[in-house]
């Protein structure tokens, strides 16, 4: 199936360049132990009242990291102008932005997964229980946000103050996936069982679909003009 | 049993907001034809071209090239016959952190089923890169990396060049490769588009021409000797004075 | 879409503007427990409406832009998420003016007031966005799928905000807007939006032509280049 075949192309090219260089994952990964550190300076670690928060931080970690891996998505297209070559190939739009959104959510589940046990243990957090509940949280929460970010990269990136351009464009069009995931997260947290925030799981997986589906619709548009 | 290719602009206008950057463009391309596609800095050839190559879209009118069976057209979004298409642009198109075979693998995937092996080998023999095939492109000099964009376009052997001012900035090597493969590719019956603002270089190649001025397609016919012999003068014709 | 229709509005909306200054001041009746401070609502609220309105427009013309490419659309757009932009920061600023001493606070993050902030600035990040790009095409194109996504964001924004802030504690509100309005309170309501309907309808005239004539000034200007 060709839209399938063509995002697993970009997607696996994506991903080997980025591990040749390491540059976007290991500046992400620098970044989120920077901002543990100071959220360990303004959130007091051992209080009651940050466990209540822990959700809601460690999601503030992620997308801060988080977006530097997504401006990098298209901006590396830049050089030697490689977008216009896939936007002439036989490529349509759609497995552009699949592939890279999957390769940008493989690189964010990299740094979540690295700066979660680091967080539990800076801020005293189990995060083993319901594993399997956090996990499919991560992941569709990411999804979310990657498709989302992917698109505004590729409309972003021949735009001055790109880097300011994309969190101020996508985070307030996707802030209900980040409330379901900080409010699933946080339950997770706490060991409550999930059964009362089902809602909040609808939310994330009707965002999910709503937004990729409008993303492959108007990714054209945008690749094009 | 395939018609051959015709591409072709209708009607086409493109606006950036109310400036025309092309005015009622229709101009065929008929198989096996090399059109140089001739016009000063602004005349709109690289808009044009970037829209032959699927790039940008017109605000009005089409692009259309003819499908596989006789008397189809089809729009060039379509996937399947932007595979018939090989471009050179002002970029070279090639990514840096992969390595010469790698890029030739990736670019033969999007444009094929597989990525053949020996049509990389032969690729990389003839522009002189099989040296230097597992180096990444980052390491190249400029000769070479004009080189690796060269086997890029004709890798998939495509029906229909387009090739924007490709001259420019080529060293001799590449220039001299580029020449002989054009000429390659129109023997055997391909048809190619390529935009210069050199004169001598394009006639020497082409056997049509199309002027474009401001945006407006000034003359279109087949390159005669008359032309070859003082195309300054040929071209002055067509293309008004500028104040 | 010339001189007059705007100049109409503008003078119906300033008209309109002064009647509503007299209801709203020296009309209609003291609000029992909030006193003068309620007066603000008539002034708050509405601009809310408009905003929201704008935001609808802007959606209904980005889509035609896409589909037609006819930059009238986009002037449309932008001239809608630009007045709208304004209006929902009337909305915005007022607010707190009535929240302090009605509620002691300035400010809450209950699900309207949380809708209304994201919702201006989704407005900004267009507006920004329409300065960062220089090309007209490209801008068009861009600005109109951000609309989109907006539109579409904050409709589910909102509907998040609703399901999100009842799980969490309320400040309480002392008499709500919709509760038990005197009708003389809900006459000076709708026309005050219908002032803010038409100064919207004026602003919106005169902003477009402003971006048409924008567009013939840049067009003349590229032709000048391209000519020399």
């Amino acid at each position: 199936m060709d839209v399938l075949r063509g995002t697993l192309i970009i997607a696996l090219k994506d991903l080997r360049v980025e591990l040749r260089s390491k540059e976007v994952i290991n500046a992400a990964l620098s970044f989120a132990l920077v901002i543990l550190l100071l959220f360990s300076f303004a959130f007091d670690p051992s209080a009651e009242e940050t466990r209540e928060i822990a959700g809601g931080l460690l999601w503030l970690v992620f997308i801060f990291a988080g977006i530097l891996v997504l401006n990098r998505s298209f901006a590396r297209e830049t050089v030697n102008d490689c977008l216009d070559g896939l936007v002439a190939s036989p490529l349509s739009g759609a497995p552009i932005l699949l592939g890279k959104a999957v390769s940008n959510t493989v690189l964010l589940l990299v740094l979540e997964l690295v700066t979660l046990p680091i967080f539990g243990i800076f801020y005293n957090v189990r995060w083993t229980v319901g594993l399997g509940w956090l996990l499919l949280v991560l992941l569709l929460g990411t999804w979310g946000l990657t498709v989302v970010g992917t698109l505004f990269s590729a409309l972003t990136v021949n735009v001055s103050l790109r880097e300011a351009m994309l969190p101020l464009l996508v985070f307030p069009i996707t802030l209900p996936i980040l409330m379901a995931a900080v409010q699933l997260t946080t339950t997770l947290f706490s060991g409550e069982p999930i059964a009362p925030d089902m809602i909040w799981l609808r939310v994330l997986i009707g965002c999910d679909i709503i937004f990729t589906v409008l993303a492959g619709a108007l990714v054209e548009s945008v690749l094009v003009g | 049993m395939r018609a051959a290719p015709l591409i072709s602009a209708k009607g086409v206008w493109k606006f950036y907001g109310d400036f025309a950057a092309l005015r009622d463009i229709n101009l065929d391309v008929a198989p096996g034809v090399t059109l140089a596609l001739l016009g000063r800095n602004g005349a709109g050839k690289t808009t044009l071209l970037r829209m032959f190559a699927a790039l940008s879209s017109p605000s009005r009118g089409s692009i259309t090239i003819s499908g596989a069976a006789a008397g189809a057209e089809e729009t060039l979004r379509s996937p399947a016959q932007r595979r018939r298409i090989g471009v050179i642009g002002h970029s070279i198109w090639i990514y840096d952190d992969l390595t010469a075979a790698e890029n030739l693998e990736f670019f033969a995937r999007l444009y094929g089923p597989h990525a053949p092996h020996d049509k990389i080998d032969h690729w990389l023999e003839t522009t002189g890169l099989d040296h230097v095939r597992n180096r990444q492109a980052r390491e190249f000099s400029r000769g070479m990396r004009q080189r690796l964009a060269i086997a890029r376009a004709f890798f998939h052997d495509p029906e229909i060049l387009l090739l924007d001012e490709p001259f420019t900035a080529l060293d001799d090597r590449a220039a001299a490769l580029l020449s002989r493969l054009i000429e390659q590719a129109h023997a055997s019956g391909r048809t190619a588009v390529i935009s210069t603002h050199n004169l001598r270089e394009a006639l020497a190649l082409a056997t049509d021409v199309a002027i474009l001025d401001r945006g407006r397609l000034a003359f279109r016919g087949p390159s005669t000797a008359e032309l070859r012999a003082a195309p300054e003068d040929f071209y002055r014709t067509y293309t008004e004075p500028r104040a | 879409m010339k001189n007059r229709s705007s100049a109409i509005l503008a003078a119906v909306s300033g008209v309109m503007l002064v009647i509503t200054l007299y209801l709203t001041f020296l009309w209609v009746p003291m609000e029992r427990t909030m006193g003068v401070v309620q007066r603000i609502f008539y002034f708050h609220v509405p601009p809310f409406f408009v905003a929201s309105l704008a935001i609808l427009a802007g959606l209904v013309a980005s889509i035609r832009f896409l589909i037609t490419r006819d930059y009238r659309f986009d002037d449309l757009a932008v001239s809608a998420i630009e007045v709208g932009w304004v209006f929902d920061s009337i909305n915005l600023v007022m607010g707190p003016f009535w929240a302090r001493p009605v509620w002691g606070i300035w400010w809450t993050w209950d699900a309207r007031l949380t809708s209304a902030f994201v919702l201006w600035l989704m407005f900004a990040g267009y507006l920004i966005l329409r300065r960062a790009v220089a090309d007209p095409s490209a801008r068009a194109v861009m600005c109109s799928v951000v609309v989109i996504f907006q539109a579409v964001g904050g409709v589910i924004v909102y509907m998040a905000n609703r399901w999100w802030r009842t799980q969490h504690p309320q400040p309480v509100m002392a008499g709500g807007q919709g509760s038990g309005l005197d009708p003389r309170m809900w006459y000076v309501f709708l026309f005050s939006l219908a002032t803010m309907l038409v100064l919207f309808g004026a602003l919106l005239q005169i902003r477009r032509r402003l971006e048409r004539l924008r567009r013939e000034i840049d067009g003349l200007r590229r032709t000048v280049h391209s000519e020399a």
